[in-house]
């Protein structure tokens, strides 16, 4: 929360205190503002908020430990399916809501440490092309095992997961308070996934400042250094990869539950990549940056997709192209220029336990 | 709240009084980018030109003349995109969906439809459980993978011969269909030699063909999209394999005869649904207008769209109105003949069972032999 | 047997395939440490562009045989390849020299999406017939093995450009001066090395590579699309790992053996596994295969040994 409001331009430095309140106030307008433009924009408030999660996770195992995973949805994948079979009539169990999202980033803890264990000694990008395949390996499972047992229903999915139930409170019904007022499942889901950020963000903010943080920071910096210095690499990079893929899990289980439907065609690479261009585009190690990158990034298409067709016509009276078309091309250059002016993302990690200059730095490498 | 959205309402129909008649929009939503793209325009494509179409007829609905408009939405071929379409077409008030094409964006994109009270017509998610969900407003005008998987293996199994290799390309489609081909086979008294995997995005088979080789099959059934098909015949030819080939209707189209370049012959069978285009009333110049509408071939979806369109719009004329909640009830009672066959569903909202047609590769294009 | 041996020619010929879009990943990834995201879109650009000049060539000088006409649109095609490859690299690489490490992945992944979208503005969004012009239909089988000869030229062709760039790397003055940069920036500038130049010269003739990759992938499978250089590029990029990335040689070896590994793996995983895998496996057993021998050698196969080097 700091640091986001640090980043507010001109008030964050003046005033934290105030800066601090605009965020929280933001946080909780948000969906209100966004219901002025229609549901549509509450809904991928809600899914942005799943990326903010997804992005803290991914930003302790790439950001804060150093280590390059391209195959990150492959925890999110493990949550959303931990979910869907633990609770939807494909085995007819319907467990309570608490007891399996704790079993979803379980497991997807223990895939964590099953992809640590034996990528211990990679480096940089062997280590990232083995996290690619992890996720590869775990989506192409999914999609097969449906023989010569049926345990995930293959490519067709699995429909009709239970929506969230809180102590008797359905998350996906309209939720009626007195007589007038009717709070839309969205809001309701929006709430529920802002309280898990806003507990994640907490949590990790305390992890970045404790001795594992900064041993994490030591391993980033200089692997043998950090060796030398007594720090006992092998657990904190699988503590990194397990914490990690728990926010993956959590995210994971809360998408299966949001959606009722999940199918392996929701955890191909490009998930993968979007998460990781979220981080790098809003300032890797730093949680303000990539706060603001998963927002972002997940605005940012559906804008384009709004304003496409009007913009052309008010320019050219006519449109000439496409407005999906438009779309994937804007952000591609939004991608290519955003990192040429700031290679470091929008807001960069700032250096009290970060020194980019020695990540980075390739002649320092050679 | 509420009045910015009647203010914005307000604007909206401001803007369309110029013309001086009811403008109803309908959406389209599939894949418009990624790899599927070519087939998701091709949606688009037939929405479009039923609904130039029927605005060139003219439509009066409540004694109103109407203009139709399409909003057509790029899913990206991605679950959680197409909810947040299907959210954006209902937010922005079209009428009824004509959409998507993956069944795995249909799926939750249809419960959002179900919120907002839009009907929603599959025009090729070929799932069973997108009209099992107990959803009114969901239907399909294509068949699902029950009544086409077995006539393909019917077929198989007692025209082409006993011996059967089965290739499945993994897509929910390609899955669905091949599980019917397999029981199929088997009820028709024909054993399967083996069933080999391959993906949609894959180009090269030349390893699972080899494979199919070995076990000497008499007909090999692909159940997957013709953007495989046809390099897939073409490495057929290039093992020197000389069983027969039989693929469902994603493949039966005039794209896999164009990408298998010379190597496909009257050795290659494919079905679909429906009665052959040339004896439907409305599908004999279908191809030619659509080639001159968009200056592109059918791909394999169109007519199916076409269809969807035009079975949305004759709900509306049955019920004189376009509120959704209206004609809503009529979708299910329609009953024309369409470029896909006879448009009319049952009462989950499937395509009633309307022959399967067997087509032949002969001189150049697909004949129906069945 | 013969199953078995027309399973390794299967493999051979994908596998040369890979190699050479394999090399292009591996040189720029020795002389910059940059995963060239967009390497497998400059080979759709190739195809493509061939495509283009194939048929211009065909409708305007129809008499030129088969052969010119192909070697024609390769050569327009490599040409335009190498302006891409070197601007890409001056647009959206060099900037970012001295970035933090994962800046040029972004920039190359978005790079990556916009060539695939203006292919799609100029090629639209269907599959194109690239024309054959190489016979894609089998000799006469030796020894029960089917062969074609676009699958022969594939294999002469990447072996030959395969031997030319190693004799360009090792024994030419650009090649020793590439090795110095790859080996360090800062002391072969001070040697008098024009480092810009040896890295643009590294994406070129990277490029040109994949321009002729594309189009000998295009050749082989009759197909062009313009989201076609994805999965090479993916297979690619796992050969160059599975070789020792930054290592000529082995990306050849990386990329020939992932290439039969997923021939033979699909042929006889069934088999292997008691009939429990399957076929639809296929991309799991090269992703297996490079886990097992990254944890075994975790620098590749034929990676230097380094004890630490970031």
């Amino acid at each position: 929360m700091n640091e986001l409001a640090l980043a507010i331009p001109w008030l964050g430095k003046r005033n934290p205190a105030a800066a601090r309140g605009v965020v929280i106030l933001l946080a909780f307008v948000a969906p209100l503002i966004a219901m002025l433009f229609g549901k549509t924009w509450v809904r991928i408030l809600d899914f942005a908020m799943l990326y903010v999660m997804l992005a803290i996770g991914l930003n302790l195992v790439v950001g804060f430990a150093g280590l390059l995973d391209l195959g990150y949805i492959a925890f999110y994948a493990v949550g959303a399916y931990a979910f869907a079979l633990l609770a939807s009539p494909h085995f007819d169990l319907h467990l309570p809501f608490w007891l399996v999202l704790p079993l979803g980033a379980g497991f997807a803890a223990l895939a964590g440490i099953i992809l640590g264990l034996p990528t211990l000694r990679l480096r940089g990008d062997y280590l990232a092309i083995v996290t690619l395949g992890f996720g590869e390996i775990v989506r192409i499972f999914m999609n097969n095992l449906n023989q010569p047992i049926n345990i995930t229903n293959g490519p067709q999915g699995i429909n009709m997961i239970d929506p969230l139930v809180l102590f008797g409170w359905d998350v996906s019904k309209p939720l009626k308070i007195g007589e007038e007022i009717t709070v839309n499942s969205l809001f309701q889901y929006y709430y529920i996934f802002l309280a898990f950020v806003a507990l994640s963000v907490v949590l990790v903010q305390r992890l970045q400042v404790s001795r594992v943080g900064r041993a994490w920071a030591a391993i980033r910096d200089d692997e043998l250094a950090a060796k030398a210095i007594g720090i006992n690499t092998r657990n904190m990079k699988l503590l990194a990869f397990s914490l990690g893929a728990t926010f993956g899990g959590v995210s994971g289980g809360l998408f299966a539950a949001f959606q009722g439907f999940v199918s392996p065609e929701s955890f191909s690479l490009m998930e993968s990549i979007a998460v990781l261009t979220m981080i790098v585009f809003g300032g890797m190690g730093n949680l303000a940056g990539v706060i603001v990158g998963a927002l972002a990034l997940t605005a940012l298409p559906e804008v384009l997709r709004y304003v496409a067709i009007p913009v052309q016509q008010a320019l050219f009276d006519k449109v000439i192209l496409d407005p999906e078309v438009l779309r994937m091309l804007l952000l591609s250059l939004a991608m290519i220029f955003m990192m040429l002016l700031r290679p470091a993302g929008l807001i960069p990690a700032y250096s009290r336990y970060s020194r980019p200059e020695l990540v980075v730095g390739k002649e320092a490498g050679k | 709240m509420k009045h910015t959205l009647v203010a914005l309402a307000v604007l909206g129909l401001g803007a369309s009084g110029a013309y001086a008649q009811e403008v109803v929009k309908l959406g389209t939503a599939a894949p418009l980018t990624g790899t599927q793209a070519h087939l998701g325009k091709d949606i688009e494509n037939g929405v479009r030109l039923a609904i130039e179409e029927y605005n060139a007829k003219g439509v009066t609905l409540g004694g109103k003349k109407v203009k139709f408009e399409v909003q057509a939405e790029d899913d990206q071929a991605d679950p959680k995109t197409a909810t947040t379409v299907a959210q954006r077409l209902a937010d922005s008030g079209v009428k009824g969906v004509i959409g998507h094409l993956n069944s795995g964006a249909s799926i939750p994109a249809s419960r959002i439809y179900n919120e907002a009270g839009l009907p929603q017509v599959s025009p090729a998610s070929t799932n069973p459980k997108l009209t099992q969900q107990g959803f009114k407003g969901a239907f399909r005008t294509i068949a699902n993978d029950v009544q086409q998987g077995q006539a393909i293996g019917r077929y198989a199994a007692t025209k082409l011969g006993k011996r059967v290799a089965l290739i499945d390309d993994r897509t929910a489609y390609g899955q669905g269909l091949a599980d019917e081909v397999d029981k199929a086979v088997k009820a028709a008294g024909g054993t399967l030699t083996g069933r080999e995997f391959t993906s949609d995005k894959a180009t090269d088979f030349l390893a699972i063909l080899t494979r199919i080789k070995a076990q000497n099959p008499d007909v090999i059934v692909y159940s997957g999209m013709d953007t495989q098909g046809g390099p897939m015949l073409k490495q057929i030819k290039q093992l020197g394999i000389t069983a027969r080939f039989i693929t469902g209707d994603g493949g039966c189209t005039g794209e896999i005869i164009k990408l298998a370049g010379g190597a496909i012959g009257s050795h290659a069978y494919c079905t679909q649904p429906g009665l052959p285009l040339d004896k439907m009333p409305g599908g004999k110049d279908f191809n030619a207008r659509f080639k001159k509408r968009f200056n592109t071939d059918v791909q394999i979806y169109a007519p199916y769209s076409y269809d969807a369109t035009a079975a949305i719009i004759e709900a509306m004329k049955a019920a004189n109105s376009a509120d959704p909640a209206k004609y809503g009830a009529f979708i299910s009672k329609v009953n024309f003949p369409g470029v896909i066959g006879t448009v009319a569903f049952d009462a989950k909202g499937d395509i009633k069972d309307g022959a399967v047609t067997v087509y032949q590769f002969k001189a150049g294009k697909w004949e129906a032999v069945q | 047997m013969e199953t078995l041996l027309q399973q390794t020619v299967n493999g051979l010929v994908v596998g040369s395939v890979y190699a050479l879009v394999a090399l292009g990943y591996t040189m720029v990834y020795g002389i910059l440490g940059l995963i060239n995201f967009a390497h497998g879109d400059v080979l759709m650009v190739g195809a493509l562009v061939a495509l283009e000049a194939i048929r211009l060539i065909q409708t305007h000088a129809p008499e030129l045989g088969l052969v010119p006409t192909l070697l024609a649109g390769l050569s327009v095609s490599v040409l335009v390849c190498m302006v891409l490859g070197y601007t890409i690299e001056r647009t959206a690489y060099r900037r970012l020299r001295n970035a933090p490490r994962l800046a040029p992945l972004i920039t190359a992944i978005g790079v990556s999406f916009l060539l695939q979208t203006i292919a799609m503005i100029i090629w639209g969004r269907n599959y194109h017939t690239f024309p054959q012009l190489v016979s894609t239909t089998p000799l006469e089988p030796v020894a029960g093995v089917f062969i074609t000869p676009v699958q022969i030229a594939i294999l002469v062709v990447s072996a030959l450009l395969m031997m030319a760039l190693m004799l360009l790397v090792n024994k030419t003055r650009l090649g020793r001066a590439m090795r110095a940069t790859a080996e360090n920036h800062k002391v072969a500038s001070l040697m008098g090395v024009d480092t810009n130049k040896i890295i643009a010269a590294t994406f070129i003739i990277g490029s040109a590579l994949a321009a002729v990759a594309g189009v000998m992938f295009s050749s082989n499978y009759g197909i062009a699309h313009y989201a076609m250089g994805f999965m090479p590029g993916l297979k690619a990029f796992t050969a160059a790992v599975l070789g020792g990335i930054g290592n000529l040689g082995g990306a050849m070896l990386g990329g020939l053996v992932l290439g039969l590994v997923e021939s033979i793996g699909a042929g006889y995983i069934e088999d292997m596994s008691f009939g429990f895998l399957n076929s639809s496996y296929q991309d799991i057993f090269a992703f297996m295969i490079l886990g097992i021998v990254l944890i075994f050698r975790p620098t590749g196969l034929l990676g230097e040994r380094v004890a630490d080097r970031a």
